[in-house]
């Protein structure tokens, strides 16, 4: 009797502290900008923040340390969901989110709205990247845009002619069988939706985003196909520029920025993009609720934007900047036109990641699978 | 060598009095010993796993993504009632059985020839031979394991094996099970060579005069006194394998195992639908430690 | 035991066979060292020697260095001292609950490195507590005890306890007893211990990733991080020879404190 009590009070005591601790307390918006804090962490994509330790003539961090003193710190967040996850550990100053975390980030409290006033290069962005439903709330802008791009197809020249579709990548009977390389999030989902909007239009998708279950279960059904023809899911962009430089990858989903780097080492491979429509980011960079500093954070913001360095890292990771002023400023004069930095025609074609919600993203009056049923479809998956 | 210092009539310890000093207090020390580690590992550790456990039961906040304390067990029947998490928990122990199992092959030959065979100069430089890789680090081997079982293509180089014989398992559960047990197979030596050291040479030679052979021997006499020494390296190298994630993603192509699927729970951020699933390899470990524990494996470690 | 000349052949010949698989992988690392490509893929492209002159100038690489050592030797203190209580403690005494004890010994190192590491970084997180250097050592103290605590207790088992009476006898106080009889007889194992538990805690990257803050790099998070940057990798492979030739004394030294006859 007493060790069944013992155990009892143990376990009551266990789910007791269990239930405290880690309160949300949300920072407000930075009113005056201060000193740099001399150091400031960061999360961002691979790609985003060179410091010349990937390529010497690839920095545009040095000379933002050597101004402002704030010592940068940079953990790369191989997807969305892993960057919701290190925001909300509150270790972080500020995080490049791409359209499907901004939203969970603002609902979490993980990030506060920015005051643009204290960023004098905002004033140069494109109008067509501001207060947009990604981010912002009711008017207030909850970060700076970073640059957009869409998700290409990488194929191996010497395998084929460039693929004009993305049939190649989900049909069974695909020439690239068994090379062929995924993007590996729940947010590939979407790309599986856009292939059925192509292939099976009764299904009535119009926005990959905004599945109902009936929807969402063909996709699935589409990617448990395509299991048997891929042969690498991605998450590190070096495995898959690895992939491609060794040739056991021959097309795949990809970003500009790994097709560099490996045609760099000499990967036979080039990308291009399927007429179907792709998947796409528009990122911000937003500040952390628990920012520790949240000054150097702000000049860092100011600094990503301005017209230089944000031309420099356009062109490296090969995506539009967001600064008009950017496009005067890349190494290709053809930069800005090549990557359509001011053709908001060509974006309203872009289907930029999202995070689905239960209210349907298109307006539909049915219900739709929110985000959560979409991991737990994806680790079913690959499981 | 093992042998017992000293074989004198062995005298009970506690409570006796001591000539002009008074009688020992055990009780006192023995708080004293146990107080600090104890409170380590109970608060910090075991208190950790438990509140683990509870949170499996906490339920994830629709709007902002965060973790309640509001109760449910939609964790637990979507890690337990899925056949697709069941086929890879099954998986899972499968490979680190085949691990397991790979590195006891390998390892009671070699143990037997060195504490046995080998003349007493090279056994220690034997045995020093074989766990210097210990040392070397797991990612260095891993992912010299990867330039070891790349695959070869139309379209590019594979790796070493590719290259010198044409073939390779390439990247899959087979390369994962290989390079488990290259990473673990120190692991299983020691405690085997520890215990083929501590036999006894005259339970051998009894053997022999009673008329065995040296299978027989080996069969019926070794093996019996070897199993606590086995089961002791087997629960390091089967509780390593089971919940290894990084060798499966340098080594595993596609292949997926808990430690996976666990660190994608926590990576959606899900963090009680990854708490239900570490359920798994704590229940498993629990069980492979107490069938072990019955085999003598705690007498060894 | 007598065996025919065959089978200690085949025995011999297994031995040295599984000696150079074991060592295949690790002579492709050293060569791969000299590589001219900045990869490690296998084959390589060319012969240089740029990673072993430029090796020392990598300033993450040092800091990593600096980072893991640092960390391993607090652990390693921390688990010979507690691992050492525990095992007189569990030793030495019967108590109530001793087999319970005995388990929870094992459990740290018997549970997978993932299972540790999400339960700490929930509780670390739960309470609010900062993830820097003290939560990684509290991870890496709690399976180095253990380690600590195996050894020694092993050596425990192979003293008479008729040496402390005899001691107690000649009436010396438990304090001289342990000083002059009790610890010569187990410092090395203690000292084997805590070069397993230093060696453990400076190669651990699973409960090291979940346990420390934004910033803590250790020597293997910073092998892991830099497969994201090609141009510092190749130093990997210098690092790792460095690591066996350093390595190769630290563990001899083990491996004879490990298995010296106390006394």
């Amino acid at each position: 009797m007493k060790k069944v009590s013992a155990l009892a009070a143990a376990l009551l005591g266990v789910v007791t502290l269990a239930a405290c601790g880690g309160g949300d307390d949300g920072g407000a918006m930075l009113d005056e900008l201060g000193e740099g804090e001399g150091a400031v962490n960061l999360v961002a994509w691979a790609g985003y923040v060179e410091d010349g330790s990937t390529d010497p003539n690839v920095d545009w961090v040095s000379d933002f340390e050597a101004e402002t003193g704030c010592q940068v710190n940079v953990k790369i967040g191989n997807s969305s969901d892993e960057m919701v996850e290190l925001m909300q550990s509150g270790e972080y100053d500020a995080v490049s989110a791409s359209g499907d975390a901004t939203l969970r980030l603002i609902a979490g409290g993980d990030v506060v709205p920015v005051n643009t006033d204290l960023i004098p290069n905002y004033a140069d962005v494109f109008e067509g990247l501001k207060n947009k439903p990604w981010n912002s709330v009711d008017g207030k802008a909850y970060g700076v845009p970073h640059g957009r791009g869409a998700n290409l197809l990488v194929y191996n020249t010497e395998a084929g002619a460039a693929p004009s579709s993305i049939v190649d990548m989900f049909s069974p009977d695909s020439p690239y069988a068994g090379k062929i390389s995924v993007y590996d999030s729940p947010i590939y989902i979407a790309d599986a939706a856009i292939y059925l909007m192509a292939t099976q239009p009764e299904l009535g998708i119009t926005n990959p985003y905004a599945l109902d279950q009936a929807q969402f279960d063909a996709a699935i059904a589409a990617l448990e196909t395509q299991k048997s023809i891929v042969g690498q899911y991605w998450a590190l962009y070096t495995d898959q520029q690895a992939a491609l430089e060794n040739g056991s990858v021959t097309l795949g989903t990809t970003w500009q920025v790994i097709v560099n780097l490996a045609k760099a080492n000499g990967a036979k491979i080039d990308a291009t993009l399927h007429n179907e429509g792709a998947t796409g980011w528009s990122d911000t960079w937003m500040v952390s609720s628990k920012a520790k500093h949240p000054n150097c954070a702000y000049m860092w913001l100011d600094h990503i934007i301005s017209p230089q360095a944000n031309a420099s890292v356009a062109e490296w990771f090969g995506e539009a900047p967001s600064n008009a002023k950017s496009c005067a400023l890349t190494a290709d004069p053809n930069h800005c036109t090549t990557f359509h930095a001011d053709d908001e025609d060509y974006f309203s074609k872009v289907y930029y990641w999202t995070t689905p919600t239960k209210d349907c993203l298109d307006g539909r009056d049915v219900e739709c699978v929110p985000y959560s049923e979409w991991v737990n479809a994806w680790n079913k998956l690959r499981a | 060598m093992g042998e017992r210092l000293e074989q004198a009539p062995r005298v009970t310890d506690s409570g006796r009095n001591i000539a002009g000093r008074g009688k020992p207090r055990p009780a006192f020390a023995l708080w004293g010993l146990l107080s600090a580690p104890l409170a380590w590992l109970l608060v910090v550790y075991v208190g950790s796993l438990a509140l683990l456990v509870v949170s499996a039961f906490f339920s994830l906040d629709d709007f902002t993504g965060k973790p309640t304390t509001e109760l449910t067990t939609s964790n637990i029947s979507e890690a337990f009632t899925q056949g697709e998490y069941i086929s890879l928990v099954v998986r899972s122990v499968a490979v680190a059985v085949a691990a397991t199992l790979l590195c006891f092959a390998l390892a009671m030959p070699t143990a037997f020839y060195i504490a046995r065979l080998a003349s007493r100069r090279t056994r220690r430089a034997l045995v020093v031979a074989l766990i210097l890789p210990l040392w070397t680090g797991y990612l260095v081997k891993a992912f010299a394991l990867r330039a070891v079982l790349a695959p070869g293509s139309d379209y590019g180089n594979g790796g070493f094996m590719s290259g010198l014989v044409g073939w390779s398992p390439g990247f899959g559960y087979v390369a994962v099970t290989l390079t488990l047990a290259y990473l673990w197979f120190p692991y299983m030596l020691l405690p085997i060579y520890a215990g083929l050291e501590r036999l006894p040479n005259s339970l051998l030679d009894a053997s022999a005069d009673l008329g065995a052979g040296s299978i027989r021997t080996f069969r019926l006499v070794m093996l019996p006194l070897l199993l606590p020494s086995i089961a002791a390296g087997s629960i390091f190298t089967f509780s390593l394998s089971l919940g290894d994630y990084i060798t499966v993603k340098i080594v595993g192509g596609t292949a997926q195992l808990i430690g996976n699927i666990i660190e994608r729970a926590l990576l959606a951020p899900n963090q009680p639908l990854a708490a239900a699933f570490t359920l798994w390899p704590m229940m498993i470990m629990v069980a492979y430690l107490a069938v072990m524990g019955r085999a003598g494996a705690f007498k060894n470690l | 035991m007598q065996l025919s000349p065959l089978a200690r052949l085949v025995l011999r010949l297994v031995t040295y066979a599984v000696l150079g698989v074991v060592y295949l992988p690790l002579a492709l690392i050293f060569v791969l060292s000299f590589n001219s490509a900045k990869s490690i893929a296998w084959p390589p492209v060319g012969f240089s020697t740029r990673w072993w002159e430029g090796f020392l100038e990598v300033e993450s690489a040092r800091d990593a260095l600096l980072s893991s050592a640092r960390l391993a030797f607090v652990a390693m203190f921390i688990a010979i001292v507690l691992g050492s209580m525990l095992a007189f403690a569990l030793q030495r005494y019967e108590f109530y609950g001793k087999n319970v004890i005995s388990f929870l010994a094992v459990l740290p190192i018997a549970l997978p490195g993932i299972v540790t590491g999400v339960a700490l970084r929930n509780t670390f997180v739960r309470f609010g507590w900062d993830l820097g250097f003290l939560s990684v050592v509290a991870g890496h103290a709690t399976f180095c005890i253990v380690v600590a605590h195996n050894n020694v207790i092993a050596r425990l088992r192979r003293i008479a306890p008729n040496l402390r009476e005899a001691s107690a006898d000649l009436g010396a106080t438990p304090f001289q007893t342990f000083r002059l009889v009790t610890w010569p007889l187990i410092r090395s194992a203690v000292l084997a211990g805590g070069i397993l538990a230093f060696a453990l805690s400076f190669d651990e990257v699973v409960v090291t990733t979940f346990t420390a803050g934004a910033g803590i790099q250790t020597l293997p998070q910073w092998i892991l991080n830099n497969f994201s940057r090609p141009n510092v990798l190749p130093y990997v492979t210098v690092m790792a020879t460095l690591v066996m030739l350093v390595s190769l004394p630290i563990a001899w030294l083990a491996q004879r404190l490990g298995d010296s006859n106390p006394g």
